[in-house]
């Protein structure tokens, strides 16, 4: 054997053990960040230290599409269509930073028109949502079938929530298991942010004292973090460093605020079965800071939609 | 000259193989774990990785007062025991599926909003010298009005 072919053999077997060795921590935990966790051990049980600095895997979430729409809604808001991103922006979407985040905006103003029975809405977002997906290469994630079920059980609420819900996970799975991270948390931001508008926008600031959706804003201070975190681990990313910035600026905002919360007791209710942690909260939010997030969210958002 | 011909063969086989066990845990987490949600909405939201025993996972989410919520845990019946358990902000554990004989279903309601952790563990299966089991475990969460 000649020494080029030597080198080549050495070369090709370090690819394929590499190749072995990634897949492997692959399949072990992709975001494993051993030996990371910084918690303060000083006053929480040792046991649950030793617990928390193990994990070969950290999921971020956030309050999905439909999970803010449904907080929208419980607050008792009103729908306001204009509110909504246009289905005519679709045209405009062709990278896959601006389809990944319209993605996630556009399922958001769907899940808002399916809790309000927007029959024509709810249709045109799904079109609008599926024309992101497939501009991602996201297969399978909204089909004609789903389409059609849509339409056929338009006046049938919980049909049309586990529609958007599967065509959600859909799209989130095929970007995870396909290892796009990045543009899957690019996805979840854009759905957040759009959530996060149209509460600040349907709240009247004169009506801000005891206003219930005032209250889920406010909450939205505690997922705030979980964002920056997950936006954190696909750092280096473009799309992901430019969001990073905006992101941080609602952070600056939400940091004015301040939430105290008693300790959290847990009680088992029997006849429920449910568990109930109690606790309670208070916070002090101004009309000039949320005046304030709500223009900055605004001017991300109208970024974001361009 | 073989080795030319079978690494780029060996190289996609490992690579699809990776990508082919995270594409089951989508279909492992739809198939065993969304029917655990029962009369819950779920959220959409997707969390599912391999996980092997001795390892664990952690989630962050925040939940909110308007709901109640089930939270599901399911594992691949390869693995061992899969324990998980939920903690506030100061780390104080609220709830352990451990003290309730492993139940793989958690429903609660929050009397204000709170951003918990849970904490996903598979239990080593104490076997000396196999090869350790690994597999599918997926969180989801389901979520309905307080009536």
């Amino acid at each position: 054997m000649s020494r080029f072919h030597k080198i080549i053999n050495t070369v090709l077997t370090l690819a394929i053990f590499l190749t072995l060795i990634l897949a492997g921590c692959r399949s072990g935990g992709k975001d494993a960040v051993k030996g990371v966790d910084s918690v303060n051990v000083q006053g929480a049980n040792p046991e649950v230290y030793e617990e928390l600095k193990h994990a070969e895997k950290i999921f971020y979430t956030l309050p999905s599409p439909l999970e803010s729409a449904m907080l929208i809604k419980t607050a008792g808001a009103l729908f306001d269509h204009n509110l909504l991103n246009p289905i005519e922006n679709t045209k405009k979407y062709s990278t896959n930073r601006s389809l990944a985040l319209n993605l996630g905006i556009y399922t958001c103003d769907l899940s808002f028109a399916s809790l309000y029975d927007q029959t024509q809405l709810i249709i045109d977002y799904m079109n609008a949502a599926k024309k992101m997906a497939d501009g991602l290469g996201i297969l399978d994630a909204i089909e004609q079938e789903d389409i059609d079920k849509l339409e056929e059980n338009i006046h049938n609420t919980d049909v049309i929530m586990d529609i958007v819900s599967q065509t959600y996970m859909n799209s989130n799975s095929y970007l995870e298991d396909n290892n796009q991270p990045a543009i899957a948390a690019l996805v979840l931001t854009g759905g957040w942010l759009e959530g996060l508008y149209i509460s600040t926008q349907l709240v009247d600031i004169k009506d801000i004292d005891g206003n219930k959706l005032v209250g889920r804003i406010i909450d939205q201070k505690l997922s705030v973090d979980i964002l920056v975190d997950l936006l954190e681990t696909s750092k280096g990313h473009p799309a992901i460093d430019e969001l990073l910035t905006e992101v941080n600026k609602v952070k600056t905002v939400f940091d004015k605020i301040t939430i105290k919360t008693t300790p959290v007791k847990s009680e088992f209710d029997q006849n429920e079965n449910v568990t109930l942690l109690k606790s309670e909260i208070e916070s002090d939010l101004t009309p000039e800071v949320f005046k304030e997030l709500s223009v900055i969210v605004a001017e991300i958002r109208s970024n974001l939609i361009k | 000259m073989r080795i030319f011909k079978i690494a780029p063969v060996l190289i996609l086989l490992v690579i699809s193989s990776g990508l082919s066990i995270n594409g089951q845990c989508k279909a492992f987490a739809k198939k065993s774990c969304l029917p655990e949600l029962g009369s819950y909405t779920h959220d959409g939201n997707y969390h599912a990785t391999v996980l092997t025993e001795g390892e664990e996972a952690e989630l962050y989410k925040t939940f909110y007062s308007d709901m109640e919520y089930r939270l599901s845990v399911c594992a691949d019946e390869s693995l061992p025991a899969v324990e998980f358990m939920v903690l506030d902000v100061n780390k104080n554990v609220l709830y352990s599926s451990k003290d309730n004989n492993y139940a793989k279903i958690w429903d609660f309601k929050l009397q204000s909003s709170q951003q918990l952790r849970i904490i996903i563990k598979i239990k080593p299966s104490g076997e000396q010298g196999g090869v350790p089991a690994s597999g599918c475990v997926a969180i989801m969460f389901g979520f309905k009005i307080k009536p």
